[in-house]
């Protein structure tokens, strides 16, 4: 059976769920948060490239190298905030974060 | 083509196999590296694609540079993780109901989703006969998408800024150099000109009285 553009974004498809799954279940651990919004991010590129190659047009690809961009600078500004959090209150637990009663 | 199909399913196989793994495992650090596991496979998929240079951005940089952050921060941390798992079991269930259905959301849009074909007839940028994937992206990621580009490269350097200006900490009794203190000192105010008479000295801790 030929490997076809449904294939490539059933794959995205089912990373993506295993993305907000993963949001859902670890609620507590805020590292592994950030670990599936990593995995959403490359379900959406995976999607933009599978794209990309199946209708002949680079666009796709130069907008996945924006959100691989976007996606590491979340990560960065993701982890100064962890690394911040846990020198102020040494526990990295979500529950917790309602300093500022937002 | 049918070794194709054959690396495309190990690929996707081993892809989602380490994304659950990385929602999964118990210890943060095994999740980082089978979220490594996982980019490997998803350069793998991009280079079926035909889209090399992405997978190799993906290896170098998104594995080289942004997943040993992320081991390296979770390493440092020294949080009890099992206590972190404590919530899981009672997640589960409507973790699972919004996975499902979103899963059979896409899954429907996958399956009943059809190109229209004058789309596909007229591309924005049309990949160009004869040159390499990462040729033709350069071709036009510094012509026609350069402020893309160029915006790009701001968001970089921003969470540059940002994370530096997040973790740096000034440490307590470490003499530090005040460029402006320096610069603003005046002959006036830290130069004495004392006649000494012969025979006695200038003591300084005597308020540098003769």
């Amino acid at each position: 059976m030929e490997i076809g553009l449904a294939h490539y974004m059933t794959v995205a498809a089912i990373l993506f769920t295993l993305g907000i799954f993963g949001v859902f279940v670890n609620r507590k651990n805020v590292i592994v948060i950030l670990m599936s919004i990593e995995l959403m991010l490359l379900a959406v590129n995976l999607n933009l490239v599978a794209l990309s190659a199946s209708l002949g047009d680079l666009v796709g690809q130069v907008f996945a190298l924006l959100v691989l961009t976007v996606a590491a600078g979340e990560a960065a500004i993701g982890l100064a905030i962890i690394v911040v959090y846990f020198r102020k209150t040494g526990s990295i637990a979500v529950d917790d974060i309602n300093m500022m009663k937002g | 083509m049918v070794l194709a199909g054959a690396f495309f399913y190990l690929f996707a196989a081993l892809l989602l196999a380490s994304g659950l793994m990385v929602i999964s495992t118990r210890n943060p650090v095994h999740g980082v590296l089978f979220l490594i596991l996982a980019f490997f496979n998803a350069a793998g998929l991009f280079v079926l694609l035909g889209a090399e240079f992405l997978a190799m951005m993906l290896v170098i940089v998104y594995i080289g540079a942004v997943m040993v952050l992320f081991l390296f921060v979770t390493m440092m941390l020294d949080v009890d993780f099992a206590e972190m798992r404590a919530g899981f079991a009672s997640h589960l269930p409507i973790g699972t109901l919004i996975g499902a259905i979103l899963l059979i959301e896409l899954v429907l849009v996958v399956g009943s989703w059809v190109i229209v074909p004058e789309i596909a007839a007229r591309p924005a940028a049309p990949v160009p006969a004869g040159l390499t994937n990462t040729e033709a992206l350069g071709m036009i990621l510094y012509t026609k998408y350069v402020y893309f580009f160029e915006a790009a490269g701001l968001i970089l350097l921003l969470a540059m800024v940002g994370a530096i200006v997040l973790t740096l900490r000034h440490k307590e009794g470490v003499r530090r150099q005040d460029i402006a203190a320096q610069v603003a000192r005046r002959p006036a105010e830290t130069l004495q000109v004392r006649k000494v008479a012969p025979g006695t000295a200038i003591f300084p801790e005597q308020g540098g009285k003769a």
